[in-house]
């Protein structure tokens, strides 16, 4: 396990953070405005909390958990088709786990469940494919969900059904991608993020020039980055060392895992199945354009809307939930007037509360009844 | 393939030689043998000088049937053999009810019974009084097994969470989540091969050298919820807190590999054959000792103490504590 | 979105899947996103597809910079002071 456990060497930590401690002292115009660094993956959120880095952190560097948790932004109603589409007697409803508790209308995936609906947790989106080919009597339909990282998956999968005649899979295409949504939110006049650090599994894929805008258009600093204690506090020093020489550039610090031009295979797969069309609904940010993720007509014979045409669903969040301004950085889970009390992971009301990695779950899992802080 | 009907729940000719034929046959004891409506059970059996039994129940549900490590019959044996064992008594005598979905293959329910009578004749207890059900193929999900079983307390041993006090060691007896990990992959098909495998066994030769150790305070065993579970209900039975160190918690490097892969904690993963032991501090090296000495303990460890301030928290690879909340249902693995 | 975590290819299988130690636990991987593979590769696995080769002399490199951090007391940068390679903005 080596290759995971170096990059979490309390070791390697600690002089990191001596470092950032040093470094940050070195920081201009942060005494009543923290330097802001925005994480945008659910896996950073995650580490984050669970290695407790965010109260290592010097105190004028603090992270924004921005909207990086397909599972979060996922709309209710949505659920509401999926479940819908699960409930035929024929079907096998297969989902990664992440989403088997994300309330619809009409409850969860696992209340579907309960109620008869055969509805099956899957690693992989090939395991969903083998199931059709073992059960040629039952319809087979895949729930496809996350940013780039995932999608070559998925894509692979549909090309395999179409390669080998697969007739009885269907996928729900749930994907959509990241840019569209981090344009919307800089553009805002009351974002304050200073500079961001960016999901390393989607740009294994995309390559590492997909957030140049982030620089080029609106003058952050952005670092490419891991997951692992290490591959974290290194961004956060890359992206002060950029604030203090006023330098604003796109930088890898995962080159271990991500090659500049992305994954070459995994992008024509994509390119293959898939396709940008039209907007998509953010659950907590509203319609974002241009961030809908479409199977191509050449695909469309394996799109489960198309084949099941569920009702469309609209559903409300609650108005009092702040999922929209904890998701731009406006403000922290606990400012939300529903934290803990009407919204709590038994009793999920926003987005962010829904899936374990969001940010208001994370702060509830890992620091609601506060803990005590103590450095190494 | 002869498979089981409802007349072998019927209490007929059917019921007889299926009682006849597999379990007094394969439990094998002068109780059994009597067929009698009770199990009768001399009191003269109890050794001199104790004087309270321990009783405990147990349902068990679990599917698939048969798994790496183990089976339903076996875990029906050692987890109520355990129950009984948590007190410090020997357990002695079990009863066993079955609950068997038509259909189910007899093959496999002999193999389960089989499993059964091997996992008692190892701890030395009898099955000694059962019962059998069949029901309509849908109205069970393919076998539901109850045991119950006695054993009897040694002395004025007095183990229970109401004696944790803030300053004890809290142990575990070895690796966190091999059961849970194991049946979670195969429930769920994930695919994954190689050295997954339950921990299903009886603890009772385990827990016996801790009898005379003065300082033991609690054991439980850490089953549903796995440790994570135990460790609130200690903390709010007791009304203190309990403070554990990531560092120190044992895993074997398959249920991690599992835990990475899947994004799960082990500590909320099932366990069927480890203890968490809440003993004095004085008396923590002396249990860590005899735990590490028997098969079953080798990977025993000292996770954490009790305090007194309340609730449960874990101490991070980098000195940050955390709150350490109990999920309300059953973890699900993760992509994301 | 991101859960993945690295692995060994120890085997080769037909249909583009190869037989991955992932900690201990064995999984067939589909490879097809990275066409070839060779027995003895890290790969980093995800949904059970392997999606990167992991680059060992990268890996080195990311432990050098550590190191070389840590032992120059004052050089305050050293991790921006490398050549630029590729697109205007883009250091490494």
């Amino acid at each position: 396990m080596w290759q995971v456990d170096q990059y979490r060497d309390p070791q390697w930590v600690s002089q990191l953070l001596d470092r950032l401690h040093a470094q940050a002292g070195l920081l201009n115009n942060t005494r009543s405005h923290p330097f802001r660094i925005m994480e945008v993956c659910g896996g950073h959120t995650h580490a984050i909390f669970r290695f407790g880095l965010d109260k290592l952190l010097p105190q004028n560097i603090e992270f924004v958990h921005g909207p990086g948790c397909p599972v979060c932004v996922l709309p209710m109603g949505r659920i509401d088709s999926c479940i819908e589409i699960a409930n035929y007697p024929q079907v096998i409803f297969c989902s990664f786990g992440d989403a088997l508790r994300v309330p619809g209308k009409t409850g969860t995936l696992m209340h579907a469940r309960s109620r008869g609906a055969d509805v099956r947790i899957i690693y992989s989106p090939m395991d969903a494919l083998q199931l059709a080919r073992k059960n040629p009597d039952r319809i087979i339909v895949l729930f496809a969900l996350g940013f780039e990282t995932t999608m070559p998956a998925t894509a692979i999968t549909l090309q395999q059904a179409r390669a080998t005649g697969i007739t009885n899979f269907y996928c729900f295409c749930q994907h959509i991608t990241l840019a569209p949504t981090l344009r919307s939110l800089l553009s805002r006049p009351d974002t304050a993020i200073d500079a961001f650090l960016a999901p390393g599994h989607v740009s294994m894929i995309t390559g590492i020039t997909s957030l140049d805008f982030i620089c080029s258009q609106y003058r952050r600093p952005l670092v490419i980055a891991g997951f692992e204690p290490v591959d974290v506090l290194q961004s956060v020093l890359m992206l002060i060392e950029q604030k203090i020489h006023r330098i604003c550039r796109v930088e890898n610090q995962y080159k271990r895992v991500v090659p500049a031009a992305g994954n070459r295979l995994a992008q024509r797969a994509m390119e293959e199945v898939f396709t940008l069309n039209g907007g998509s609904e953010w659950r907590g940010l509203g319609l974002i354009e241009g961030s809908r993720i479409r199977l191509t007509d050449s695909y469309a014979q394996f799109d489960a809307e198309s084949y099941f045409h569920p009702a469309e669903q609209q559903v409300s969040d609650d108005p009092r939930a702040r999922c929209g301004d904890v998701l731009t950085g406006r403000c922290k889970p606990v400012e939300c007037s529903m934290f803990g009390s009407l919204c709590n992971p038994q009793h999920a009301v926003g987005a962010l509360m829904v899936s374990s990695e969001g940010a208001c779950a994370a702060w509830y899992q890992y620091r609601h009844k506060e803990s005590v802080y103590e450095e190494s | 393939m002869k498979r089981v009907e409802l007349a072998h729940g019927s209490g007929g000719l059917a019921t007889h030689q299926l009682v006849k034929d597999l379990f007094i046959r394969a439990f094998d004891n002068p109780w059994l043998s009597l067929l009698e409506d009770q199990a009768r059970l001399e009191l003269n059996d109890f050794n001199t000088g104790l004087h309270r039994l321990a009783f405990s129940t147990d349902s068990y549900v679990i599917d698939p049937l048969f798994f790496p490590g183990g089976d339903i019959g076996k875990l029906a044996v050692c987890g109520t053999v355990n129950d009984i064992a948590m007190s410090g008594a020997t357990p002695r005598w079990l009863s066993c009810g079955f609950i068997i979905e038509e259909g189910l293959p007899l093959a496999e329910l002999e193999r389960i019974v089989d499993s059964m009578a091997s996992a008692a004749k190892r701890v030395g207890i009898s099955i000694v009084t059962g019962d059998t059900k069949v029901v309509p193929c849908g109205a069970a999900d393919k076998l539901f097994i109850n045991t119950a079983g006695i054993g009897v307390i040694p002395g004025s041993l007095n183990w229970g969470a109401g004696q944790i006090a803030a300053g004890d060691s809290i142990i575990v007896t070895g690796t966190l989540g091999d059961h849970g990990a194991t049946i979670l992959n195969i429930r769920e098909q994930l695919g994954f091969k190689g050295a997954l495998e339950s921990d299903c066994a009886a603890l009772d030769t385990l827990i016996a050298p801790l009898i005379p150790v003065a300082g033991v305070k609690a054991l439980r065993d850490a089953t549903r919820g796995g440790v994570n579970a135990v460790l609130h209900e200690f903390s709010a039975m007791s009304g203190c807190g309990i403070e554990i160190t990531e560092r120190e918690l044992p895993l074997s490097p398959a249920v991690r590999g599992i835990c990475e892969l899947l994004g799960l904690d082990a500590l909320n993963l099932a366990n069927e054959a480890k203890l968490v032991i809440v003993a004095s501090g004085k008396a923590a090296p002396v249990i860590l000792s005899h735990l590490k000495n028997h098969p079953l303990g080798v990977n025993a460890a000292v996770i954490g103490e009790v305090v007194s301030r309340p609730g449960v928290r874990i101490c991070g690879l980098y000195g940050v504590r955390r709150t350490l909340d109990l999920p309300h249902s059953e973890p699900l693995p993760r992509i994301c | 979105m991101c859960i993945a975590i690295p692995g060994k290819i120890i085997a080769c299988q037909p249909d583009g899947y190869a037989l991955c130690d992932i900690y201990g636990v064995l999984r067939d991987i589909n490879i097809m996103l990275l066409g070839d593979v060779s027995v003895g590769q890290w790969v980093l696995v995800h949904v059970g597809f392997a999606m990167s080769v992991i680059d060992e002399t990268e890996a080195l490199a990311t432990r050098d910079a550590l190191q070389t951090m840590y032992e120059l007391d004052s050089d305050v940068g050293i991790l921006i002071n490398r050549p630029l390679r590729g697109k205007d903005n883009v250091a490494g």
